[in-house]
This record gives structure tokens, sequence and C-alpha cells, in this order.
């Protein structure tokens, strides 16, 4: 009975090896093929290893059978191959054949391993197919996620997500992608795309909708664990993905503190910091620091930076100030409503309320909920009717139960 | 939507501020462009160095400069997105440089390449 839970660990951090491997060997238009073999090698161990015994080497038993899985299909490949074009009576037809290379061992060394996982990576997050789409295919072929648990984190259903899947994959196919590692002079614009993809898979569990709070958790670390695989990687550690790292760390270290025990949201000043996650700030803490090389501020060290200050529990006027300056910095080199509104609740706590309300006055997010809320923390206690009219138009605007719960608490306490 | 740029005129450029000064008139001005780039406004900016310049003039001519017999210099520029003239001057009018006696803030247009 022990080995139930073990089949399922395996596949979370072999099936995507198993595929990232047998695709480079076959081709990426061969990636069906390759996903069907890792499939077809766990439910081998399904149905044996509860019948005759966990093997000694699990891993090694999983890649030994996917081995022989991935050599009978070239066989056939090989043989069908080989009719067709005699059949055809065209020999040159047999030019595209893999013959010959099916000698060739799979390779499940650590480091095609890791290559190949790698160059999968830069092959899904490719502006191609649309960002829903490359995180989705990142979560199946790099993540091991079951079409069930990816509908569940989109709020979605299994047919959708299936469709949505496949269609990506065809429109890689289309696109020729290939499962190589981009040369020097693209890496930095390539790498821009995987890590603008792995952010907001992240962000995806961080922020979800879902009320599964183990999907999001998994969400985020699985993002992580890629990000870690680039800092590894002597070809992708550049300091940008630090930040990148470092960012999650911070973030993720709130995790547990920003939701109570009926699953609702916990702001940030009401949080219990004893539920921070120490570890994960040292981490970011490391990786803000290998971040800290090059000539590029990234958006991501700019972010990072803001979510260290985040993690000082300490109101001070030196926190408040250095955020505010990192919102001024961040927006200039990114533009986004989330961060706008931030940065004006940082121009409050640093330049008082009176100077953050005419600045917010002009920021006119008039469909944004959070912009009401914001003006309404920003008139409480100047101008408690104002106050409550702008709270008033974000419950109106607010599309979760958690947003107007939250509103609505601001409203009664007034 | 149009892009104006916003330059920033000094009557002296050799005027020396000091570094407690400098460091208000950094904060006013990094508050100043975050406050723009809030509203999604913001296209880019500069500071401009005064020391070691040069004027090149005609004939090769170049001096130190770009002071001398010229009244004005310029410290700075930004370029922002405006609807219109007066929503650039608007920008315009929260400049921190504008607290020096006699600098001032000229609003240009930004000519678009056809």
């Amino acid at each position: 009975m022990e080995q139930q839970p073990l089949i399922p660990h395996l596949f979370r951090t072999e099936y995507s090896k198993i595929v990232a491997v047998l695709c480079k060997r076959f081709g990426f238009d061969q990636i069906e093929i390759a996903e069907d073999i890792a499939s077809d090698t766990f439910l081998a161990a399904a149905q044996t290893w509860p019948l005759h015994g966990i093997p000694p080497h699990p891993v090694a038993w999983l890649y030994h059978v996917a081995k022989n899985k991935a050599r009978n299909w070239l066989q056939r490949e090989s043989v069908f191959r080989h009719k067709v074009s005699v059949a055809g009576g065209a020999g040159a037809l047999g030019a595209r054949t893999v013959s010959g290379s099916d000698e060739q061992d799979i390779d499940l060394s650590p480091k095609n391993i890791e290559d190949s996982q790698l160059q999968m990576m830069f092959a899904i997050c490719t502006p191609a197919i649309s960002p829903e789409a490359q995180i989705g295919l990142s979560l199946r072929i790099l993540c091991g996620f079951g079409i069930e648990e990816i509908a569940d984190a989109f709020l979605s259903n299994k047919e959708t997500i299936n469709k949505r899947l496949f269609r990506a994959r065809e429109k890689l196919r289309e696109e020729k992608i290939s499962l190589r590692m981009p040369g020097v002079r693209e890496i930095d614009e390539r790498l821009a795309t995987v890590m603008t993809t792995i952010y907001l898979l992240f962000s995806e569990g961080y922020y979800s909708l879902s009320q599964d709070i183990t999907i999001r958790k998994e969400l985020c670390f699985e993002a992580m664990r890629l990000c870690r695989m680039l800092v590894e990687n002597p070809l992708t550690n550049k300091p940008a993905v630090n930040a990148l790292l470092s960012l999650m760390c911070f973030h993720a270290s709130r995790f547990e503190a920003r939701v109570g025990l009926r699953g609702e949201m916990v702001l940030y000043d009401d949080q219990d910091t004893a539920l921070w996650d120490a570890a994960l700030i040292s981490q970011g803490g490391y990786y803000l620091h290998r971040s800290a090389s090059g000539e590029v501020l990234s958006k991501y060290h700019l972010e990072a930076s803001i979510a260290y200050w985040h993690c000082i529990k300490e109101d001070t006027a030196e926190k408040w100030e250095n955020i505010l300056q990192l919102y001024n910095r961040l927006l200039q080199v990114e533009y986004s409503p989330i961060a706008a509104l931030n940065r004006t609740f940082a121009l409050a706590k640093a330049n008082g309320k009176q100077a953050a309300i005419a600045e917010a006055e002009k920021l006119m997010l008039t469909d944004n909920h959070f912009y009401y809320t914001l003006l309404g923390e920003l008139y409480t206690g100047i101008d408690n009717k104002k106050a409550i009219a702008h709270f008033l138009l974000a419950l109106y605007l607010a599309k979760t139960t958690t947003d107007k719960q939250i509103i609505q608490k601001k409203i009664d306490a007034l | 939507m149009d892009e104006f740029m916003l330059i920033m005129r000094h009557p002296d450029g050799k005027k020396v501020a000091s570094p407690e000064q400098m460091q208000i008139w950094m904060k006013q001005t990094m508050d100043w462009i975050g406050g723009i780039a809030a509203q999604n406004k913001y296209v880019g900016g500069n500071g401009l160095v005064f020391d070691d310049s040069r004027v090149v003039k005609p004939k090769n001519v170049v001096t130190n400069g770009p002071f001398g017999e010229i009244a004005e210099t310029i410290g700075g520029y930004m370029i922002v997105r405006a609807e219109s003239i007066d929503e650039a001057v608007e920008f315009a009018k929260g400049c921190p440089v504008l607290q020096g006696e006699g600098n001032s803030m000229e609003v240009r247009k930004i000519a678009k390449r056809e």
C-alpha cells in the first residue's frame, strides 16, 4: 500500500524529464508520441509495482521501461518508413527516416535530461502561442500536471484545456519549433519570454481565484523550480533570472500568512509575521544579492527589491521612501495599473495622504475596483463621507466574494 | 495622443547646489517623474551633465560650454505622452526645476515621422 503516494510523486518529477528527452530524440513534431510513451511507462509502473513490489531503483526502472518503449517505437517507425519508401518505389524517399540512428541509445543521463528540459522550456515559451497556451503546455510538459489539475488552476474544464493544449502543439509544429538552445545573440530576447511565462505561472498560483490552495501553491513552487533550473545553467544564469527567482521567493514567503483559516485573504497589514517563511526570505535575499551584477536593471530587479522591503514588517520612513522610489523607477521601465496604484499607496506612506490623493485622482483607473479601494483608504480619516462613497464604488466593481468581503469590512469600520 | 518634450532650462548652469539640496531635488524629481509614469504618460528622459561640456561652432571652433555668451542652458529633458499642449504644460508645472529662480520649462511638440 505504501507505493500509492510514490507513483504520483515520481510522475511529477520524472514524467517531464522522460518527455523532454524523448521529444529531443524524436523531434518536436513527435511530441505526442513522447508524451504517450511517458504516460505508458507510468501506466506500466502502476500495473506491475503493486503486484511485484516496488523495484529497488524506481527511477532507473522507469527510465529502463521508457527506453525500451522508445526503441520499439523507433524500430516500428523505421520499418514503416522503409516499407513506404519501397512501396513508393522511390529509394530517395528514405532520406528522412530515423533508421541508422535507432542504434543510438536514448540518453537519460542527468546532463541530457537537464539540457532537454531547458530546450523544451525555450520551445514552449515562444510568442508564437498565447501566454495561456504557454502556461498550459508548461504545466503539462515541464511540470507533469494532469489535465484536471490544469483545469482546476485555470477554473476551466478538461475539454477546454485539452483543446487549448492540442491547438498549441499544432501551432508549435506549424512553426517548426525545434529543441535546441538559443544562440548567444538571441538568448536574452528568448529568455525574456521564458521569464514572462514563469512569472505568469507564479502569479496564476499566487493570485488565482481557484479555491484549491494546494494547487495554487504547487503552481508557485513549479514556477520557482523552473526558474531555479535557469539559474543553475551557466548559459541562462543571468542577473534578471536571479532577480525573478528572488522576487518569487519573497512573495512565496508570505503564502501561509496571506490566507486565513477559512481560505479568506489576509491583507498585508493584518498578516501574522510569525507565519512568514524565514527560509524563503533568506533565499530571496541570496538571489537578490546574486542578481546585483551587470548593467541592466530589469523590472524583476525592481520588483524583487520592492518585495524585499515588504518582508520588513516595521513601518519606517526609510522603508516607504525606498518602496516609493522603486515604484517610481518600475513605472518608468514598465507601466501597469497595479504598479501605479501601489506607487500611490507608497506615496501616501512617504509623503502623506494629501499628496497621494492629488496624485491618485489623476490616475483615472475608473474601471478598477482597487482604484476606488485605494481612494477610499486615502480619504479615510480625512473625509470619511468621500471614503465611503469610494468604497461603495469599489464594492460595485469588485467581482470576487473575497474582494467584496474585504471592502465591506472597511465600510463597516467607518 | 502626441509626444511632447519638456525641456528644463537654467539661466546659469554654473550654480552649484549643496549635496543636501541636491538630495531634496532628486527625490522631488523622481516623485515628479513617477507621478507622470503612474498615469502611463512617461516616454523617456534624462539629465544633462554640465561638467566637461563643449559647444561646437562653424569652422571647427570648439568652446567649453554650453555657457559663456549664451544666457541659458539646458539641464535635462523629458518626453511625455499628452492629449494636448495644455496637458503637457500641466506636467511641466510640477517639475522641481521651477523652484529655482529664473529657471523655466520649455514645452515642445515632437514632430511625427511620416
